[in-house]
């Protein structure tokens, strides 16, 4: 049963990378600031490391939320 | 192709007999020495030898010096020197015991020649939807990725073999993924890791003769983290790795602070009379993976291995699926 749960959780964890990488591509690749002048790419480095950051919370906030009810019955001790 | 058979074989056969042959002279060695420490799992007073990161790096160097000759690739330049300091990081803690933030700001630093030979692309590869280009930010992701995969591989090393072990199937599905994507000269690059391990895991089975320490299991996560780095596979390699990074989530989850776990007091797991493994019902006590694996019934060390290694298979197959997924796009 332990193990069941175990496979089930690094599943959740591929499908999460899976999405992360998702929307990796598709919110953070087209970010462009201009304006800025030779300070535009430290500008969106910048916005893209805290969206990256951002995104790397959640997905440690939602793997912490699917952790708790997945093994919720396991850490009841 | 062909001309890169040659260049492959001789590293790995360079590299596993080096790692088979300089382990029991190591393992003497050490014994004579009193580098001994207690094998807490065992009946009896059980005291085997540590670090054997010394014949695993001996194993590494050798074959990426034989490879270098061959190729003569900044890459493996980059893989050779970022695995070394790893190896002289994990040494020094093997040594003195040095505190928790040590081996992280250590294995940063240890990530620089990555950055300095250039040995990168800052396009970060995803399955399906192709890549993202972060010149400035990558530079973080490759110092987090050897600072990750180096302590997540020191984190498993819990029970006899499970590090090389779990290193062997990683490593090799890592390989498999490079050889997917064609990407086949850095696949021959990582092909000694899986070899080193291999026969690294012979000494470092039930019964274990040897501990690989700090420095070993510093050592394969480093040179794992440099592969997946200038391979470009830094999300396949993450993939490969997930039983260990969920021990490091579930660590970092219960004890929510950076912390050696030879700080803590508290054990996750307990021996029973006849010496098999129970999840310990102190609520103090961090939750681990192997806490998880005996959580319904106690199991042996070998039983708990085996489950660790079939996760590790499990997570080697979803990194190949994701391997060939990257060669699609939505």
């Amino acid at each position: 049963m332990m193990h069941g749960q175990l496979l089930g959780f690094l599943f959740l964890m591929w499908v999460l990378i899976i999405i992360g990488g998702a929307i990796a591509v598709v919110i953070l690749g087209p970010i462009s600031i201009s304006g800025f002048g030779e300070f535009d790419p430290l500008i969106n480095s910048i916005v893209k490391g805290i969206i990256a950051i951002g995104l790397s919370i959640a997905w440690i906030l939602i793997l912490t939320k699917m952790k708790n009810l997945i093994f919720r019955k396991t850490f009841n001790y | 192709m062909t001309e890169l058979i040659i260049p492959a074989v001789v590293s790995c056969i360079v590299a596993f007999f080096t790692v088979y042959l300089t382990t029991p002279p190591l393992i003497k060695f050490l014994q004579k020495r009193n580098y001994t420490v207690i094998d807490k799992h065992k009946k009896g007073h059980v005291m085997i030898a540590r670090p054997g990161g010394i014949s695993i790096i001996a194993g590494i160097i050798a074959s990426e010096i034989i490879l270098y000759a061959f190729l003569q690739m900044n890459e493996i330049l980059a893989v050779m020197i970022t695995t070394f300091l790893a190896f002289v990081i994990g040494y020094i803690d093997d040594r003195k015991g040095m505190g928790g933030w040590f081996k992280p700001i250590g294995l940063a630093l240890a990530a620089l020649p990555i950055i300095f030979l250039g040995a990168y692309d800052s396009d970060l590869a995803f399955p399906l939807f192709g890549e993202v280009h972060i010149p400035i930010l990558y530079l973080a992701i490759i110092i987090f990725m050897i600072v990750i995969t180096g302590n997540t591989i020191n984190s498993i090393d819990v029970l006899n073999g499970v590090a090389s072990g779990f290193m062997v199937i990683a490593s090799f599905s890592l390989s498999i993924a490079l050889f997917i994507l064609q990407n086949y000269e850095i696949a021959i690059i990582s092909l000694p890791l899986g070899f080193v391990s291999l026969a690294f895991y012979k000494y470092h089975k039930i019964p274990c003769k040897i501990f690989p320490g700090d420095s070993g299991a510093l050592t394969l996560g480093a040179m794992y983290g440099a592969i997946a780095i200038v391979g470009q596979v830094e999300v396949i390699a993450a993939v490969a790795l997930l039983p260990a990074v969920l021990n490091s989530f579930l660590f970092l989850a219960s004890v929510k602070k950076i912390v050696d776990h030879r700080e803590l007091n508290e054990k996750p797991v307990e021996l029973t009379d006849d010496f098999k493994l129970k999840a310990t019902k102190n609520k103090k006590a961090r939750i681990s993976l192997v806490r998880l694996i005996v959580a319904n019934t106690p199991l042996s060390e070998k039983e708990v291995c085996y489950v660790i290694f079939k996760l590790a298979l499990f997570s080697a197959g979803l990194a190949i699926i994701t391997a060939f997924m990257m060669e699609f796009k939505v």
